[in-house]
């Protein structure tokens, strides 16, 4: 076989220069966990200092920084670049395809995030220190009221947004033109549906992005005035340019998700998807409205009426091919014969946790109601229901679900349990009663809060602190499973469906480099 | 084995859900709160009924939903044995389920749409009030009552900058949510607020008046409130504004009609008394001692009470140029404030008096002995000669 005489290059060439999509999904992978860790690091100094009421170690100025890192780092750092990593090892592996369409530029894509983030994190070395206009950054605050540092976050933004573009650019490619033969698009795995439809989406709204800090660095630097009213300009233009990137890319974050669930849920119910063309019709229906929807997150910044009664129906109606999924997702369950192994364990608490950040969201779809939640810790706690126990559950589910396959030991089934219950408590602890001090008047981004609020603030310290230190289980059930264990077959699981398991554990360096004939 | 060690940690959950809700439960009657407050006006209460009805609609979607998976967890799990059915789809369970949440929807947007539709009639009022947010305060402007003043927070700085301090005084009740001068308003008056800024975006928010408004420079935003019940009201600003964004409390005292009459009074008399001193000449320990108080209102947050600010981004004025300089250069950084920075023009926030006060203490306190005096009569000389 091909494989056995093209192996990977020895030493850090290999990584330096690799052109394999399972090498550059693997350091995306590791990428993405450092920055995790780092995103995490800055929770929880914000955590710490919310333990109780009053300042105890960070000054409000570093607070503002550590909330916009961490947004940031965790919103671009982490969930992104993981979504990328599961993108370049699995999408190949499930297509039939033997690498990605355009291998040199995969490598570019990958390599140009660690000089975007050394250039946001070194801010925090600064005399100025590192942006703290929150990772929204609404002008004028992130404009004329910035510290000097905002421009290396501009050019940190700009380089993950061209690594993010080109990521994009090569899912479609290689998705498009190199399907195995049979494989039509109506077969192909959700996982691959949902990552079409993201790139799609990166590809339209990653520009906007850069479109708008463009504009924010002319204002600052070159005399323009796209956010400022007394040269004619507009504060809330900067929120509708970068809502119309932003509300995309919450379902950025979060489609990739609804695959990796579709495709671990009939694995350990030993039973097909329910409703596989629904599915597929149901992520592009949230696609699509996920681009006309931008202004709920401005209910309160003054739209005429007639706005925000558009921006309240159409978000209203995402919850209808939001709820289509779920419904399908119970069904798949439904007399099937389920066990539950660690992925499922994570695809299980996935659907209750982001249906209840679902939940949340309809609340918050309805202006009025929005006029009592918005900027509240009833947001923080919804956005991280969505985010933590949707995106990044689902991320470990996949972890967990292909670890047997990249590495061809099975994982440890105990820690990795432990791994998710202690994951689950801690994190349910630290965001659930968000919700209730959001609806109790808390604001959020604040350093210090009302009397009223501190029990339920220490609870949510509390969580965090087991969420946190949990994630070290992950960490060493992962290099354990690297080094060795339990010889995983190639069909990994009783019930696994799909090209990536018609191949050995560990999947070769070069897989399909014939292409297997789909049915 | 494995069924056991499951039942063993949805024990442990079950464990948990209790206690929070005993925890929850515990500290409630200190007026700790896990919802909404119905607040006191038609449109909190109609956002609270919204809010509890969607709840509620939530919580029994929530109940058949998770019912059915915990159903099939429990009875179609394969150590009990289940063998898995093979359906896999149906047409006219995918349309039920999209038709059904559709109609669930209709029956929140009806309701929802009425009170956006009040919230947004703000026509027809009694009252206006100009409210402009600044880093770190709010303005209230009473349109054409000749009454204007600023709102700070009122909670002592040493009860929350305790970073490395050892013994905290005691918090009031109050904590971070009470103010110098609250904004008063009559009972049973429809008030219509025009909301604005002056530096960058603020939020001014009272959940129990069931209002929040977002303060953009620039432009102005218009909202109303109606209170039949005297009371005090609180709530901060709600969007992210910078360093001090946590610290800028609102407080709403609604009063009886003949008080807010009598109080509106004592302020036009307030405003004329300042009127009267930005006359006179004042001697240096008049100076200095009203440049303290100005100084701890307005400049403290950021240069800090001991002069020594934050640099960079908020500049020492302990021995520095500008306040130990010419004095036109101090004149004129603190009317007119400085482009691009934080500094704000201050001859648009405080009197002839206030300026000159402050200006005084700054080139005389900690050590800056300068020795100069400055006299209200002096900044209008050079606001005149601009």
């Amino acid at each position: 076989m091909a494989a056995d005489h093209h192996g990977p290059a020895k030493g850090i060439g290999r990584w330096l220069f690799t052109t394999n999509h399972k090498d550059i999904g693997t350091m995306y992978l590791w990428f993405s966990f450092t920055m995790f860790i780092v995103g995490g690091l800055f929770a929880l100094v914000i955590r710490t200092e919310l333990f109780q009421p009053g300042l105890q170690f960070v000054k409000p100025e570093f607070f503002n920084q550590m909330t916009t890192m961490h947004g940031l780092v965790m919103v671009f750092g982490a969930i992104m670049p993981a979504w990328v990593g599961l993108a370049n090892w699995m999408i190949p592996l499930m297509i039939g395809a033997p690498d990605m369409a355009l291998p040199r530029m995969n490598n570019w894509s990958f390599w140009i995030l660690p000089f975007a983030f050394a250039m946001l994190v070194a801010t925090l070395f600064s005399e100025a220190g590192a942006p703290n206009f929150g990772w929204t950054f609404y002008a004028p605050l992130s404009t004329a009221y910035a510290p000097s540092s905002v421009t290396f976050f501009i050019f940190g933004v700009h380089l993950m947004g061209m690594s993010s573009i080109m990521g994009a650019i090569n899912v479609i490619a290689t998705i498009i033109n190199m399907r195995a033969p049979g494989m039509t698009y109506m077969k192909m795995p959700m996982f691959v549906w949902t990552w079409l439809i993201t790139a799609f989406l990166l590809i339209a709204v990653m520009p906007v992005l850069a479109g708008v800090v463009t504009m924010m660095l002319f204002d600052i630097h070159f005399g323009t005035s796209f956010f400022s009213a007394a040269g004619g300009g507009d504060p809330v233009l900067f929120q509708h340019v970068f809502w119309f990137f932003g509300h995309p890319e919450v379902y950025i974050m979060i489609l990739p998700a609804f695959g990796v669930i579709s495709e671990v849920l009939p694995t350990f119910a030993r039973k097909p998807l329910f409703g596989y063309t629904s599915m597929v019709y149901a992520t592009a229906s949230i696609a699509f409205l996920s681009f006309i929807v931008w202004a709920h997150h401005m209910f309160t910044v003054g739209m005429p009426i007639a706005g925000e009664l558009f921006f309240m129906y159409a978000t209203m109606l995402i919850a209808v091919p939001t709820g289509v999924k779920v419904f399908n997702w119970v069904t798949t369950m439904f007399r099937g014969s389920l066990s539950f192994e660690t992925p499922m364990l994570f695809a299980i608490a996935f659907i209750v946790l982001f249906t209840i950040g679902g939940f949340s969201g309809i609340m918050l779809a309805m202006a009025p109601l929005d006029f009592q939640y918005h900027d509240t810790y009833f947001v923080v706690a919804h956005f991280h229901y969505v985010l933590v126990q949707g995106a990044l559950f689902s991320i470990y589910c996949g972890v967990y679900y292909w670890l047997p396959k990249w590495t061809g030991h099975m994982y440890d089934e105990t820690l990795s349990k432990a791994h998710f219950w202690l994951t689950f408590i801690g994190v349910n602890l630290a965001f659930f009663p968000m919700h209730f001090v959001g609806l109790a008047g808390m604001p959020r981004r604040i350093p210090d809060y009302a009397l009223q609020f501190a029990d339920f603030n220490m609870l949510s310290s509390i969580g965090a602190y087991v969420t946190g230190f949990s994630q070290l289980i992950f960490l060493y059930v992962v290099i354990r499973c690297i080094r060795g264990g339990r010889p995983a077959t190639d069909r990994v699981w009783e019930a696994s469906h799909g090209l990536e398991w018609s191949v050995p554990s560990p999947a070769p360096y070069h897989t399909f480099a014939i292409p297997p004939q789909v049915r | 084995m494995l069924s056991e060690s499951r039942r063993r940690g949805t024990r442990v959950l079950a464990g948990i859900m209790l206690a929070c809700a005993v925890h929850a439960q515990a500290s409630e009657p200190a007026h700790s709160s896990i919802n909404l407050s119905p607040g006191v006006t038609t449109v909190s209460q109609a956002i609270y009924d919204l809010h509890m009805y969607t709840l509620w609609v939530c919580v029994a979607i929530g109940v058949v939903v998770f019912g059915v998976m915990f159903w099939s967890i429990f009875a179609h799990r394969k150590s009990k044995g289940a063998v898995a059915s093979s359906f896999h789809e149906s047409t006219s369970l995918e349309i039920a389920w999209t038709i059904a949440p559709f109609l669930i929807l209709l029956t929140f947007a009806a309701p929802a749409t009425n009170t956006l539709l009040s919230i947004y009639d703000a026509d027809e009022a009694e009252l206006d009030v100009m409210i402009t947010g600044y880093q770190w305060k709010w303005k209230y402007e009473y349109l054409d009552q000749g009454v204007a003043f600023f709102s700070s927070l009122s909670t002592p700085r040493e009860s929350w900058d305790t970073i490395g301090v050892q013994q905290v005084p005691p918090r009031g009740e109050n904590y971070l949510l009470e103010v110098d001068e609250p904004l008063v308003l009559p009972a049973g008056k429809k008030v219509r607020f025009l909301v604005t800024a002056a530096d960058v975006i603020h939020s001014w928010w009272v959940p129990q008046l069931g209002v929040k408004k977002d303060a953009i420079p620039g432009f102005i935003n218009e909202t109303w409130t109606r209170v039949e019940r005297t009371g005090t009201y609180r709530g901060q600003c709600a969007e992210l504004c910078g360093k001090d964004h946590g610290f800028m409390p609102i407080v709403v005292e609604v009063v009886d009609e003949q008080q807010f009459a009598s109080w509106l009074g004592e302020r036009r008399a307030r405003a004329e008394q300042e009127r009267v001193l930005a006359a006179q000449t004042l001697t240096m320990d008049e100076l200095m001692q009203r440049g303290e108080a100005v100084y701890t209102r307005s400049c403290a947050a950021c240069h800090q009470p001991n002069g020594e600010g934050v640099p960079p981004a908020f500049p020492a004025l302990k021995g520095s140029a500008i306040a130990t300089g010419p004095l036109e250069q101090h004149l004129d950084i603190v009317l007119n404030g400085k482009a691009g920075t934080a500094m704000a023009a201050f001859a648009a926030q405080l009197g002839h008096a206030d300026l000159a006060a402050v200006i005084t203490y700054e080139r005389n306190a900690w050590g800056n002995d300068t020795g100069d005096m400055v006299q209200p009569s002096d900044v209008a000389r050079f606001e005149q000669s601009e």
